[in-house]
């Protein structure tokens, strides 16, 4: 059925919201990737044969949604319309789920969240501390939608922004408010959206086109990833309202072949918004035409830069140029393009509706509204959080993320990918927006957010990115190329315990090169994992230079493992798992570690019973000297352990 | 792979040379690597230069041009696993099946790449086999892992 008018939308609109009951039990299953990984299709699939057999097809309703974002405690479901969260379920708690809550009204405990502090278990999903303290507006209809459901958009409000803009605006009204709205883009740069708009609005040419950045690359960042899986008719509605903005009939969206659920969710939505005229022609009855291609990327991080992306899209290998004049004007088949990302566009249909002015009231000064980051690494509640610009990262990290597990200490907070770099402790108390970020050191990139306890390395860190950069780098320019690389071996010499006096000098001439004489923000940018953390840790890198130590105890080369002769109790566990034999020890002989022999695997630390922790990394110093053979028998007197 | 197979798939995309990394995609999903006459057939029917092609079958890394073993193992290095112990992970792997990131074994059974980010960062560190997911994997638990593939 197509709907042409803005009043058969709405009519529809109604329709599908008179068949649903909202006081009608409804289960949503967090049908993510990370969930899916973490097993919820097989809670699915017991979920569906368990409402079959306890009689309740019909009565309660199982709805498959995109991620909730708490992927560490996933799979997840709620139950509606009373909201109570289970946590971390498997098949084995379906039955007494269905029984107990569904049919009797009973909140199954050992489901529930538990407050790590108070040990208080937490009933209702939106008052767990990790959701409580977010605001989230773009991402927040994830966990209620099913993402295959056009319906299921369209009930919550979908496709009404559209509607406003195709039917009551002109494009220069939608093209004031978003310019109004200050809205910048959610991908790396922060190039405000309403310039990029008018620019390709202006210019000369008949034929346009719009492109959805989904080439997420920031290795741990995948927000991007959830939003197309969990709400791709945002996505769709966003660019939709771009296309008619900037004059383009022709849209595409780059996603990664690595998320192959999002390519699945954004074709089963294309389809379905075209079956209902909201793609096509003459879409709502507007007389505006728009169709949008799906390419998917083949792996190449450089194709998230804008004119990499336009080249990998005319189906050539994606190698940036220089943008003397910028893509909006020139961009894919040499034609005026505006590419902006996932996030950019799903927050466009918020704008258009609610206005421009309400969005100003969210976030900074210079930032306006949310962002949602990817709060990972070393973190107690890892997952995708949406929070206003301004926050602190010490309450996106302690009051949402609930701090640093296993009483470690909080080291630092990279930010902005390999792009970016990593704040120190110092710094916990900046306000998370565009311009801070960039004035520390570092950036917003498109809101990956990784945490660094004390056993990271900081030269480590600095040299993982730099191998990753080189690994990616197109070729093309030879500051990226070669300087990255120069980059990569000094830092790789550092950690290995062969740094010299002037590598850190040598590395900042080339960090000025590689930054300064780049072709594309990839090459101009690779520099900063270096630079700050140069500039926030840079005890670390003379200890690893002078000392030949590592002061994280983490570099490979640069620790040996040992075991404590105080505290081995001789039970043998790290000597039968030692994969190359190198821990010499029997029944009550205290065990040593071969040096020669050990690979540094760390399997021995790992397998050592918590209530001995006799296994310790050592660095910057001799091997302690073994125990003289004698001293190596425990003598084991009522349990107790003494040497004779 | 057969020619009748590869001429579908460039049928799908419309012949069009735009379409030359989507139908490369699509041979490489299904035959697992791009032997050399899949991709002379693409080049003759999508009148584009082979060079071109090479280029793009060496520039994008979802292409192999060499043959992929049963299992395709994809390790994680994204910064999230990173700093968990994806090295550490990947070492043990490497230790039990015998080859390097980028190698296929002499039996064809397993392949082994490293990959920047899987996007499942809160499972960190995290191990693909033939698509499945393996999350929070520690070294001593990649052996046990592994067995189940055959």
């Amino acid at each position: 059925m197509r709907i042409t008018s803005l009043a058969a939308l709405e009519e529809l609109r109604q329709k599908i919201l008179s068949t649903r009951d909202p006081r009608r039990p409804c289960i949503t299953l967090c049908s993510g990737s990370a969930c899916l990984a973490s097993g919820s299709g097989a809670v699915a699939a017991g979920m569906e044969e368990e409402i079959r057999k306890q009689g309740l097809s019909g009565v309660v309703e199982l709805r498959k949604t995109g991620c909730h974002g708490f992927c560490e405690r996933g799979p997840i479901i709620v139950i509606h319309p009373e909201e109570i969260g289970y946590l971390q379920i498997g098949p084995m708690d379906v039955p007494e789920i269905i029984s107990q809550t569904i049919k009797e009204k009973k909140v199954v405990d050992r489901l529930l969240y538990t407050d790590p502090a108070g040990k208080q278990k937490i009933v209702h999903e939106p008052e767990i501390p990790f959701y409580k303290h977010q605001e989230r507006l773009v991402f927040g209809s994830n966990g209620s939608i099913d993402p295959k459901s056009i319906e299921d958009y369209i009930a919550i409000g979908g496709y009404s922004a559209l509607a406003k803009a195709l039917c009551q605006m002109t494009p220069v009204e939608v093209l004031d408010e978003v310019k109004k709205s200050n809205l910048r883009g959610r991908g790396g740069g922060g190039f405000p959206t309403g310039r990029k708009w008018e620019e390709s609005r202006r210019a000369p040419g008949e034929i346009k086109y719009v492109i959805v950045n989904a080439d997420e690359g920031d290795p741990g960042a995948y927000m991007d990833r959830s939003l197309l899986e969990g709400n791709p008719h945002s996505v769709l509605e966003g660019l939709i309202i771009g296309a008619y903005t900037v004059g383009a009939n022709e849209g595409y969206i780059y996603v990664r072949q690595e998320y192959p659920l999002a390519v699945e969710n954004v074709n089963i939505a294309i389809e379905q918004a075209g079956a209902y005229g909201l793609l096509g022609s003459n879409i709502l009855g507007s007389g505006f035409d728009f169709k949008i291609m799906v390419h998917q990327g083949a792996g190449a991080f450089v194709c998230g830069e804008s004119s990499a992306l336009m080249t990998a899209l005319e189906g050539r290998a994606g190698e940036p140029r220089p943008k003397y004049i910028h893509t909006a004007v020139k961009g894919l088949w040499d034609k005026p393009s505006v590419l902006n990302n996932v996030e950019t566009w799903a927050t466009v249909p918020l704008i258009i509706n609610k206005g421009a002015e309400w969005f100003t009231q969210i976030g900074t000064e210079k930032s306006k509204g949310t962002k949602i980051f990817s709060l990972v690494g070393k973190i107690a509640h890892t997952g995708l959080v949406e929070v206003p610009m301004g926050m602190s990262l010490r309450d996106i990290i302690y009051r949402i993320g609930g701090g640093i597990p296993g009483g470690k200490r909080f080291k630092a907070v990279q930010t902005g990918g390999p792009s970016g770099g990593c704040l120190p402790e110092g710094l916990l108390d900046l306000p998370v927006g565009f311009d801070e970020l960039t004035q520390a050191g570092s950036m917003m990139g498109s809101g990956g957010m990784i945490v660094m306890d004390e056993d990271t390395c900081m030269v480590d860190v600095a040299r993982y990115f730099l191998d990753f950069l080189t690994d990616e780098s197109c070729g093309k320019c030879v500051p990226c190329r070669e300087g990255i690389r120069q980059m990569l071996k000094i830092l790789t010499r550092i950690t290995e315990g062969k740094g010299r006096e002037g590598d850190i000098e040598l590395l900042e001439e080339l960090s000025e090169v590689a930054g300064e004489a780049s072709l594309c923000a990839l090459g101009r940018s690779a520099p900063n994992p270096f630079l700050s953390t140069l500039k926030y840790f840079k005890a670390e890198y003379e200890a690893h230079i002078r000392e030949k130590r590592c002061p994280a105890l983490s570099c490979k080369e640069l620790i040996i493992y040992h075991i404590d002769p105080e505290k081995c109790q001789a039970c043998m566990i790290c000597a039968r798992k030692c994969p190359v034999q190198a821990i010499d020890g029997g029944k009550n002989r205290i065990h040593v570690i071969a040096q020669d022999k050990c690979t540094k695997c760390g399997t021995c630390l790992e397998v050592c019973p918590s209530r001995f922790r006799a296994v310790k990394k050592i660095s910057g110093m001799p091997v302690p000297p073994p125990l003289p053979e004698e001293a190596r028998m425990i003598v084991r007197e009522g349990g107790k352990k003494g040497s004779v | 792979m057969n020619l009748e197979r590869i001429d579908q798939i460039i049928d799908k995309h419309h012949g069009e040379a735009s379409s030359l990394i989507q139908v490369l995609l699509d041979v490489q999903a299904e035959n697992h690597w791009l032997p050399q006459e899949a991709l002379e057939r693409v080049a003759e029917r999508l009148q584009v230069p082979k060079t071109r092609i090479r280029h793009i079958a060496t520039f994008y890394k979802a292409f192999s041009l060499t043959p992929k073993g049963r299992h395709e193992i994809h390790v994680c290095m994204g910064t999230a696993c990173h700093v968990r112990g994806a090295g550490r992970v990947l070492s043990a792997v490497q230790d039990q099946i015998g080859i390097h990131p980028g190698e296929t074994d002499l039996d064809l059974k397993f392949s082994l790449e490293t990959v920047n980010c899987l996007g499942c960062c809160a499972l960190g560190p995290v191990v693909e086999i033939n698509g499945q997911t393996h999350g929070k994997m520690a070294p001593t638990q990649t052996a046990e892992v592994l067995k189940k593939y055959e």
